[in-house]
């Protein structure tokens, strides 16, 4: 067999079985509570402006394309329903997921990965503490409950986005624009578009550590490792996306 | 192996280690008893580190035993390694402390941090302080790794790697990359802590002159210093082996007396080193 079928398989494995590890220590002493505010903090706080800022302008953008095609049939007036759905059940979860992907993937790729190629990851072991336990379990329920909130937040911001440009731009009616957007949203929108923050969260976070957990090499090694937890974590995003909107799709499909 | 009657602290039987494929360690087997002091000398990428690093169970042989304290760790799991590792102190190749915290919490982490070790709360400072005392690092305590030269930071490793006292320590090229002055004072550390704390000690080096004085030098407690341990009913030159590895094999095992004795190339290098 090709080696590069064998390594994927065996990393493939190897990323199951941290996953596994990360999850069991979610349920077992001792609980690293400060590290989890910590990152919560780094992850939330730090990258709430970039989720604000990604998030008006995806609004924005998105409402300025729509009201033209939309003028055409003249539909102008459900420009708001186009950009809320489009916000919360795809375009929130996945931008504000890719935005986190960009800074915390590899901010713990690189922060994990130059522990490991100094060492410090051995220490650790050697000290008494599981480096998952205090490294990557934190990371993880941190990003799972941050990451939902950051998404809901752009949603908002999106919306409010849409709602700046429907007025001043498209002249459009700004009650109207509200009363479109909040009528379009059923649970089901909702559920989606808590679940995928939910699910990217632990590409994220455990792409992030998986990659910093296994560099090699140095510094040169860690600057590898942040690359390709970006890298990887980014495309996850896409195809999950892809995945998980199926789902919900053929729900409705064989609901109705 | 060498059995007068006493305790093995580390055995090593017929160990593979490799990765993908490339093997570092190759049947290698010997044996370090209570109160020895063992110089492992070889060259880079011989397979030193890799060592060490399985006798703490943070590599597990492909295939072979590793015994600590007469215990069979090969096939424990991590959770049970953490309570055997609690009674070995390893400074590791760059120091290893943790960069994001400070000195004082570096050297507190095995005391806080290893279950098996009951130390109260209350005496942690106490301890943390006597341990950098012990190396002469009295003033750094709420400086971070990073703020501290590379010979400090070696030096502040070794107090986290004693604080909590243990029977068995391990240091991987403790003197590597520091000049010959500051070098002089880590084995003289070295020295005083097997000395003082009759610890038994596995020291990895480039330098042969390290072995030599771990060999034939002994702390003095009246003066501080190191003097030569001839006479006066002091032998560690008997207590002190040395090993030689090349490529993961075990090309050398004895005492100084042997080494010197040998007439094998790799190993005439590393005595030559001494430069006398
Ligand atoms: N985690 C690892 N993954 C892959 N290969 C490794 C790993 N650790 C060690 N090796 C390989 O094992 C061999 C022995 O390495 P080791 O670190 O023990 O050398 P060393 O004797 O300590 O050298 P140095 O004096 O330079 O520290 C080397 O060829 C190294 O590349
Ligand atoms: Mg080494």
């Amino acid at each position: 067999m090709p080696s590069v079928i064998v390594s994927v398989i065996l990393a493939v494995q190897e990323f199951y079985v941290l996953t596994g590890r990360a999850l069991r220590n979610v349920f077992r002493e001792p609980h690293y509570t400060d590290d989890i505010i910590l990152q919560m903090d780094s992850i939330g706080v730090g990258s709430l402006l970039i989720v604000i800022l990604t998030g008006f302008f995806s609004g924005a953008v998105m409402t300025l394309q729509l009201a033209r095609a939309l003028a055409r049939w003249g539909q102008q007036g459900q420009v708001g329903t186009a950009v809320s759905l489009t916000l919360v059940r795809e375009l929130g979860p996945a931008l504000t997921a890719l935005m986190v992907a960009g800074r915390n993937s590899s901010g713990m790729a690189s922060e994990i990965g130059s522990m490991k190629v100094t060492e410090q990851i051995d220490a650790m072991r050697a000290l008494g503490t599981d480096p998952i336990q205090k490294l990557v379990t934190p990371r993880l329920i941190a990003t799972c409950v941050v990451l939902p909130l950051l998404t809901v937040i752009a949603d908002f911001v999106g919306m409010f986005g849409g709602y700046v440009v429907a007025v001043l731009l498209v002249d459009l009616n700004g009650r109207r624009y509200w009363t479109t957007v909040w009528q379009a949203l059923g649970w089901d929108d909702f559920a989606q578009g808590l679940l995928k923050p939910f699910v990217f969260a632990f590409v994220v976070a455990l792409v992030g550590c998986y990659y910093g957990l296994r560099a090699t090499g140095g510094t040169q090694g860690v600057g590898r490792a942040t690359t390709q937890a970006v890298v990887l974590a980014s495309v996850l995003i896409f195809v999950l996306t892809f995945f998980l909107t199926r789902i919900f799709t053929s729900q409705l499909v064989s609901s109705s | 192996m060498p059995s007068n009657g006493a305790k093995s602290i580390l055995r090593f039987e017929h160990v593979h280690v490799s990765f993908d494929g490339v093997p570092a360690l190759e049947d290698l087997s010997f044996e370090v008893c209570e109160g020895e002091a063992r110089i492992i000398l070889g060259a880079a990428a011989s397979g030193k580190t890799v060592l060490l690093k399985t006798a703490l169970g943070l590599v597990r042989p492909d295939s072979g035993s590793v015994y600590l304290f007469g215990e069979n760790i090969t096939r424990l799991t991590e959770h049970q390694l953490f309570d055997i590792r609690s009674r070995i102190g390893m400074l590791f190749q760059e120091g290893a402390l943790f960069d994001s915290l400070t000195i004082e919490e570096n050297v507190a982490y095995p005391l806080m941090n290893q279950k098996a070790i009951h130390c109260p709360a209350g005496e942690v400072a106490g301890r943390v302080k006597e341990a950098l005392h012990f190396v002469e690092l009295d003033q750094t305590l709420a400086r971070f790794p990073s703020e501290l030269s590379g010979g400090m930071r070696r030096r502040a490793a070794i107090a986290r790697a004693v604080v909590s006292e243990p029977p068995l320590l391990l240091y991987d090229s403790p003197t590597a990359g520091l000049d010959p002055i500051t070098a002089h004072t880590i084995v003289a550390l070295i020295i005083k802590e097997r000395d003082v704390s009759d610890t038994t000690t596995l020291i990895v080096t480039h330098r042969y002159q390290d072995g030599n004085l771990v060999a034939n030098f002994r702390y003095n407690p009246d003066n501080g210093q190191l003097v030569p341990a001839r006479g006066n009913g002091h032998q560690p030159q008997q207590r002190t082996k040395f090993m030689v590895l090349r490529e993961g094999k075990l090309l050398f095992e004895g005492t100084q007396a042997e080494l010197e004795a040998s007439g094998d190339p790799y190993i005439s290098k590393f005595r030559r080193q001494t430069g006398g």
